[in-house]
């Protein structure tokens, strides 16, 4: 059985927004909320060149990265087509008005993938 | 439950296309039959020629195979033409017997080759060009016999008979009128065209009226051997093809007794207008008196028709304006619009014999309403946008002709004829696509618009400098037309209005709040997307300034944190410096800051202020209030940087203190949000060290006053700025330059620089506002004051500023 971990309150994400969930291990997971209250957790990286989608703009069950405009499903990750890659999911529970995310996909979920480096990080790196 | 039953009569182009997009949105909706006359899935009529001339096979130019039908579970009868259709039983009838029944019938019939009514028409070896059997005929014929003649001079003839001149036959081009392509091109544009295939070999009789086939040849007697004039003079040929234009194929419509007026006649939605049950789409079918014969009018067809299928309701057809761009034999030729000229217009033309460019612009009251163009057709999806946007040409009607790509784009090397670049040649820079890319997704991927160029390979998706090109690779890649589009163009899949037409809805209706224009203007979707509720809350902030409130959520990242995202999810923070000038005191704050927050670059920006990179997003609000400098609104649409020179108050050429009054336009206007970023500058003397000539408000001093040119931009495409204005005080340089301002903030469309805005409206419109109404010019400043008093500094008002906090800080988990 799933451990449901307490994470917010559902009035803690601005409608059709974000907040970021920092993680022990990995990058952050974003829980988004749309404008019927519906919650959603995927982790905070675009496929195509791993923005942080909890910066992006929500709009119906999207959320358009904020790097390059990449469409993103809520439900299940998958970049808009003919755009190809998917992000990771994380499972969500909503009651009486708070978020919980499964104890073990946080620990565990996606850890390996890093955001790409930038700035004199970059060079060091290539 | 049981499924609905579609079934689709004809196995084309366009047909084919509604399905598609009818599975794309209700994939489980209808059992779908079709029934196809010729023997052969859905393949691109428009790629027979490159077939004929063999340069393509004919499985290359299936759009559909087999396969694509038993996928989607779709019965398919070929080689079974329907004869007959019991409207009352709703049952079709094909000629072998088959029958099948429906709910919903799709009748996508095309057009008949028209043949001429001269005697020996019914000969062996005379033949229409129409479908893939023709192809063939042809291919086999010249195989074995050595003459062709073609009949008509447009373009299907011309291609035929460039075909078989490539397969080894000895071709002459009748043409009943004394210019080739007389449709497309005038007369000059056509006779280059006939001296330049007359040059690969072809040969034309003008003017020549047929009079009969005469036969007698092969062993049977029965094939055609000659083309008799009216004049009585002959022609000895072996294959005679009729190209001389098509009609819409109406005879089984009119069986069933729908309504035909060249063409079956459709409403908006392409549902006949006699049977609501009866769908057509495509070359048989009439809108608004037109039957379409060109591929994006159909596709267009094709999407409507396929939204009203799937029961959604939404989308009306409501014409094309359309061009011809063709490819004939390696020459490029573009027209649109009224190209022939007449009562009351101007011409300008551009004619180089010598090297086969020949270029007219047809102008009407201040307006392009026709181009022609001949050897050199890279901007002519300029001059085509520009014919749509039916907008004043008066003040660039000196560099018209010279086109979009003569001045300053960059990011093609330069390139403006696609034919000639090697495939691994750059052609979109922004995105890093090349020529061979873009060729392989339009072959592989079935492409056959812009759009869909844009959205597989990102192609012109950016700054679309390099649209003409990709139009150019489109062309000879996929053959035929595919440059007409909407004659309005929707702010985005949401809704079905233009920019213009919702900004007018906000001022006139006083909409206040996005959920109000949604709702006011029918929005489809519940919240809109990404691309409009920017637009939409610009629009409404900007119209009713302290009345509607700013969204906060509908602002892309940067304008919600108030710094710019950089690619690793970092940002960046540049604070205000006045006019470009700082102290020791700043600097040394800022240093502090670069020391405390381990910040690992620090840049001087082009707009003489300090970029401070790869802030974390948890440090942003402390680095603000550390460095204690206002926002700089580099991260947003709004005024950015006031560019000086040093100016009279030390360097000994300067005539005007420029430093000052660039700080007093930056005091005056900072926290501006308009359509686009906003950038200024202020050089004191002509030498304009600050580069005045290409911002959006550049202020030169002189002398005796100032000098106030607009509209410049140096990014994308270097755009020099207008000179609008000679202005005498530093007052008249706040209030212009405000008025100006204010204008572009209230009218220009949500990401449109003031380059393109006033490109869009004309400069003499500008200068009406401005200039000539004095009244409204101080009106204009005063509304901007009005909507700029009291704004907040997001960097320190967080919530006068609707700034959310609570981004900053994420939630632990852990």
């Amino acid at each position: 059985m799933s451990e449901w971990k307490k994470i917010c309150l559902v009035n803690d994400i601005p409608v059709l927004g974000s907040r970021r969930v920092a993680r022990a291990q990995g990058l952050d997971v974003a829980v988004f909320r749309n404008s019927e209250d519906q919650v959603f957790a995927l982790l905070d990286r675009c496929p195509h060149k791993g923005g942080p989608l909890s910066q992006g703009i929500v709009f119906g069950t999207r959320v358009a990265c904020p790097l390059h405009n990449w469409s993103i499903g809520l439900c299940d990750g998958q970049a808009a087509a003919p755009d190809e890659g998917c992000a990771p999911r994380f499972a969500v529970k909503v009651e009486s008005g708070e978020v919980y995310l499964d104890a073990g996909e946080l620990a565990a979920h996606a850890t390996d993938l890093a955001r790409p480096h930038a700035g004199p990080a970059c060079k060091k790196t290539a | 439950m049981q499924k609905s039953k579609l079934v689709m009569v004809g196995n084309g182009m366009a047909g084919v296309r509604t399905l598609e997009e009818l599975l794309k949105i209700a994939p489980d909706l209808y059992d779908i039959t079709v029934f196809g006359a010729e023997p052969h899935p859905n393949y691109n009529r428009i790629l027979l020629s490159p077939v004929l001339a063999g340069e393509q096979t004919l499985e290359e130019i299936v759009l559909n195979p087999w396969e694509w039908y038993s996928d989607n579970h779709i019965t398919l009868y070929t080689g079974k033409k329907v004869v007959q259709v019991d409207r009352v039983k709703r049952i079709v009838y094909a000629d072998d017997g088959t029958e099948a029944e429906y709910d919903r019938l799709l009748i996508c019939t095309g057009s008949n080759p028209f043949i001429l009514p001269v005697p020996g028409k019914e000969l062996k070896g005379v033949i229409a060009y129409r479908d893939i059997a023709d192809t063939n005929e042809m291919i086999e014929t010249a195989k074995t016999h050595k003459n062709a003649v073609v009949i008509g001079g447009g373009l299907l003839g011309l291609e035929a008979a460039n075909g078989l001149m490539l397969r080894g036959m000895s071709v002459t081009v009748i043409h009943v009128q004394p210019t080739l392509m007389e449709r497309q091109l005038d007369s000059v544009a056509g006779k280059l065209l006939q001296k330049s295939l007359e040059e690969r070999g072809l040969k034309f009789l003008m003017g020549a009226q047929t009079q009969e086939l005469v036969g007698g040849g092969d062993a049977d007697g029965q094939r055609v051997t000659a083309i008799k004039f009216k004049d009585g003079t002959e022609v000895a040929t072996d294959l005679v093809v009729m190209a001389v234009g098509i009609r819409p194929n109406t005879q089984l419509a009119e069986s069933m007794r729908l309504h035909c007026n060249k063409g079956i006649v459709v409403n908006d939605t392409m549902q006949t207008v006699t049977d609501a049950r009866i769908y057509s789409v495509g070359e048989c079918a009439a809108h608004r008196g037109i039957a379409y014969g060109l591929v994006a009018p159909l596709f267009e067809q094709a999407k409507v028709a396929a939204n009203h299928l799937a029961q959604f309701g939404i989308g009306r057809y409501v014409g094309s304006l359309t061009s011809t761009k063709l490819k004939v034999t390696g020459i490029d030729l573009f027209s649109a619009g009224e190209f022939m000229g007449g009562e009351g217009t101007e011409e300008i033309i551009m004619s180089d014999p010598f090297g086969g460019v020949y270029k007219k612009l047809v102008i009407k009251d201040d307006k392009l309403v026709g181009a022609c163009l001949y050897g050199d057709t890279v901007d002519g999806s300029y001059y085509f946008k520009l014919l749509r946007d039916g907008r004043s040409v008066a003040d660039i009607r000196d560099k018209l002709m010279f086109g979009e790509s003569n001045i300053g784009d960059v990011g093609h090397e330069g390139h403006s004829k696609a034919a000639a670049m090697p495939d691994n040649a750059e052609v979109c820079g922004c995105n890093g696509v090349t020529k061979g890319t873009i060729c392989k997704a339009i072959k592989e991927k079935g492409l056959f618009t812009l759009d869909e160029v844009r959205k597989h390979t990102k192609a012109s998706a950016s700054c679309g400098s390099c649209t003409g090109l990709v139009e150019q690779l489109l062309m000879f890649t996929a053959g035929g037309d595919y440059s007409a589009t909407p004659k309005l163009k929707a702010m985005c899949g949401c809704t079905d209005h233009g920019h213009q037409a919702v900004r007018e809805a906000i001022r006139a209706n006083k909409l206040l709040s996005i959920g109000d224009v949604y709702a006011t203007l029918d929005w489809r979707t519940p919240n809109g997307c990404a691309s409009c509720r920017p637009a939409v809350n610009y629009y409404v902030t900007s119209t009713w300034p302290k009345e509607a409130k700013d969204d906060p959520q509908s602002r892309a990242i940067n304008e919600r944190s108030h710094a710019n995202i950089q690619k690793d999810g970092t940002y960046s923070v540049i604070p205000r410096m006045w006019g470009g000038e700082t102290t020791a005191n700043e600097l040394r704050k800022i240093a502090d800051a670069v020391d405390k927050y381990k910040i690992p670059t620090v840049k001087v920006t082009g707009g003489q202020r300090i970029d401070l990179l790869g802030v974390k997003k948890e440090d942003l609000v402390n680095v603000w209030k550390d460095i204690g400098m206002p926002s700089g609104h580099a991260y947003a649409k709004a005024l950015r940087t006031v560019k000086t020179c040093v100016g009279s108050e030390w360097c000994r050429m300067g005539t005007q203190d420029s430093t000052q009054m660039g700080k007093d336009l930056e005091r005056a206007m900072w926290r501006m949000y308009a359509p686009h970023k906003v950038k200024f500058a202020v050089s004191g003397c002509p030498r304009n060290c600050a580069e005045a000539g290409i911002k959006d408000v550049g202020i030169i001093g002189v002398d005796s006053g100032w000098e106030m040119y607009v509209a410049g931009n140096g990014g994308i495409k270097t755009e020099v700025a207008h000179f609008f204005t000679k202005l005498k005080t530093p007052e008249e340089v706040l209030e212009y330059t405000g008025a100006f301002c204010e204008l572009y903030r209230q009218e220009g469309w949500y990401l449109e620089r003031t380059v393109h805005y006033v490109n869009r409206v004309g400069l003499d419109y500008v200068k009406k506002k401005i200039l000539d109404d004095h009244a409204g010019r101080k009106a204009l400043w005063e509304q901007l004051q009005f909507a700029l008093d009291g704004e907040p500094d997001p960097w320190f008002d967080f919530e006068e500023a609707a700034v959310d906090t609570r981004q900053f800080i994420p939630i632990t988990a852990v």
